[in-house]
């Protein structure tokens, strides 16, 4: 297994140290964590076990089970396409394909110049807005593939 | 001329169509014009074709524009919007706009009228009425209002609340927690996201009812990730609260403490199953318990622990301020009260409509919701989410309460109505659920796990065509095991939209492919 980067091991010592008397404190340091390094590094595991006298197992199990937490660096920004059943009315089906195609991606992937990940999402609660997209935490609703090319446009400038 | 107060929603909805640009654009026109207004960031009235719906409050109530971009900004200071100026986009004073007008808000009476982190506006609008009273009343009368008024838990499966809250109050423990579901995940939900962003003192009130009530003082919001925004308001809102004295150790003066924090969950479905959330609040995997033992006797961490969703807590102040018999007077037989519906999926007027139980699902789409958004005919809706069952349109005079949509083989679930046009295809949609299944299963029981897996192939071969009425007859089969064999909804009830999708459209499921 890879080591941990002096400055990541930093980190999560100090993310553990902001969290560890809470109560079921393991998620909110994985949220703290991933805020900070973008991603749970593999080899965060076992540190976090040791820190939080948890067995590896029961760490990387936590750290697995839930989508929202990634196993390697996104690109810099990360895009969520809605996959609903509401945005699926709404088209959602073939914006999906649009945004695969543009982005010359699939979903869990980046682009190779490392600027977009592309990610599914199940409802971003935007559901009288369908068909939705996220980037990074701003919400954008009634997302045609003629919108996407738009936003996908202020995105790469930076906008 | 004194300021003129303007709305601007910085609810997540408003936000993905503009609102934010529109608030930016419209501070600085004023500022270019020296016009002296104030922008002042609400929530969403839940008329979302209208969104960004920007408001100004003129003597005559508060005048609605929308939906509004950047671009007619200029325009609108020219048609003098700021002092109620007609303008093509005007819609006139807002509460006078048919879609809100008839509606019947009680949890929702504040969302998109106030400034949501504001506890003066709050308390100015009749809110910690319901607090008051309750920190005069005994612990148990304020559970028996909450029995008498028939709320039923608003996460879907309709449990009496005050059932719930009695049975924690009756455990003698010393620790006990009152925690929110807010993990509104399923597909055409928003009301939760609606609520927290828009109106969140509701939700911290109700939830410190709740705790002052049954003993607790410890409550957690369990929101979802995918909602940021709302991430966001809750804690300016609970700052807030505290610093107003409304929470922490001396709640109103009372001398009793409520303490609560938002916990965020990471991309789980299944952790809006009680059991499930309660394993994440630990920070350990979303797996789901076997009950009994009921969260209400042994909960967050192995304490008794009150689980209810957003709206039913919101729901308790309103209760509590005017009394357990004016809500109950809402509604039609065992569903009292009002639901906040939310119109969603190909809908033209998609939003929120709070109502008394009793309106037929015909109302909702088509009254409210103005028929489909692409013009088409509806042809058929899911109600309650991922796990709901489709209804045809034949279904449509049904009225939209818990035992009468149990009765047609639906259920209400969190009020979500999503529409579909001719154009949807029921075989595809059976798979999508079982996928979906496939996707957010935690694993713990085989039928869900794996029938799930199974059930995608099977549509799929029936999709190709393939042994149609043998991989059909199998299909039925399986729903059968998972929905005998599974702890809990996502397993159990997976099955309800794949089955209505069969029952209703099998025209969908027959003759596809090339081979027979």
């Amino acid at each position: 297994m890879q080591t941990l980067a002096p400055t990541q091991r930093e980190t999560v010592l100090r993310v553990v140290a902001a969290h560890r008397t809470r109560p079921g404190a393991l998620i909110e340091i994985l949220h703290g964590l991933q805020a900070e390094l973008g991603f749970i590094p593999p080899a965060a595991v076992p540190v976090l076990a040791q820190e939080l006298n948890l067995s590896r197992a029961e760490v990387h199990g936590v750290v697995s089970f839930y989508h929202y937490f990634r196993h390697s660096a996104p690109g810099q920004q990360t895009l969520r396409v809605c996959q609903a059943e509401s945005c699926q009315a709404m088209g959602a089906d073939g914006l999906t394909e649009h945004v695969k195609k543009t982005l010359g991606i699939g979903f869990h992937e980046t682009t190779p110049d490392g600027k977009f990940s592309l990610e599914p999402v199940y409802c971003l609660g935007n559901c009288a807005c369908s068909p939705a997209v996220m980037r990074n935490e701003d919400v954008f609703g009634r997302v045609t593939p003629e919108r996407f090319n738009e936003l996908l446009a202020q995105w790469k400038r930076g906008e | 001329m004194s300021t003129i107060d303007i709305y601007v929603p910085r609810d997540s909805g408003a936000l993905s169509l503009g609102a934010e640009e529109v608030a930016q654009a419209i501070s600085a026109e004023a500022k270019k014009r020296n016009v002296d207004i104030r922008v002042i960031r609400n929530g969403s009235r839940g008329m979302y074709w209208l969104e960004p719906l920007v408001e100004v409050a003129t003597a005559g109530g508060r005048v609605g524009y929308g939906p509004v971009t950047v671009k007619d900004v200029p325009q609108l200071f020219d048609a003098h919007f700021h002092t109620g100026g007609k303008h093509a986009l005007s819609h006139g004073v807002v509460e006078e706009i048919p879609f809100l007008k008839s509606q019947q808000r009680l949890t929702f009476q504040r969302v998109g009228v106030i400034d949501p982190v504001s506890v003066q506006e709050y308390v100015a609008n009749g809110g910690y009425q319901g607090l008051r009273a309750a920190l005069a009343m005994k612990q148990a009368d304020v559970v028996q209002a909450v029995l008498d008024s028939g709320l039923r838990g608003r996460g879907g499966a309709a449990f009496p609340t005050g059932i719930k809250w009695k049975t924690v109050l009756d455990q003698n423990t010393p620790q006990k927690y009152i925690t929110c579901n807010a993990d509104e995940g399923d597909s055409g939900t928003f009301a939760d996201r609606m609520l927290m962003e828009g109106d969140p003192l509701s939700l911290i009130e109700g939830m410190t009812i709740a705790g002052l009530a049954v003993g607790a003082t410890q409550g957690y919001i369990y929101l979802r990730c995918e909602y940021p925004h709302a991430n966001q308001v809750l804690k300016e809102a609970i700052a807030a609260a505290y610093q107003a004295r409304y929470l922490g150790a001396d709640v109103m003066g009372s001398g009793r403490r409520f303490d609560l924090e938002v916990r965020l969950g990471a991309g789980a479905y299944i952790c809006g199953e009680e059991t499930s959330m309660l394993e994440s609040l630990e920070g350990k995997r979303g797996e789901v318990r076997v009950r009994p033992p009921l969260p209400a006797i042994k909960g967050l961490f192995g304490q008794p622990t009150i689980v209810n969703n957003v709206i039913t807590f919101a729901s308790v102040p309103c209760i509590l301020a005017k009394g357990a018999a004016f809500y109950r007077d809402y509604g039609v037989g065992k569903s009292r009260g009002t639901l906040p519906f939310q119109l969603a999926g190909n809908v033209k007027h998609g939003g929120l409509v709070e109502r008394a139980f009793g309106l037929t699902l015909k109302e909702l789409l088509y009254d409210y919701g103005g028929g489909s958004a692409t013009g088409r005919p509806i042809r058929t809706v899911q109600v309650g989410g991922p796990l709901g069952a489709f209804i045809p349109a034949s279904q449509f005079e049904v009225v939209a309460g818990y035992e009468e949509l149990s009765a047609i083989g639906a259920l209400l679930g969190h009020g979500g109505i999503v529409a579909f046009d001719d154009t949807v295809d029921m075989a595809k949609m059976a798979r999508y659920a079982m996928e979906f299944c496939a996707i957010e299963s935690c694993g713990k029981c085989t039928p869900c796990r794996i029938g799930s897996v199974r059930g995608v192939e099977v549509i799929d071969r029936i999709m190709a065509g393939v042994d149609t009425e043998h991989n059909l007859k199998l299909l039925e089969d399986l729903c059968e095991t998972m929905l005998q064999g599974s702890l809990c909804g996502l397993g159990g009830m997976t099955p309800f939209p794949v089955t209505s999708a069969l029952k209703h459209f099998s025209e969908d499921f027959r003759g596809r492919g090339a081979r027979h």
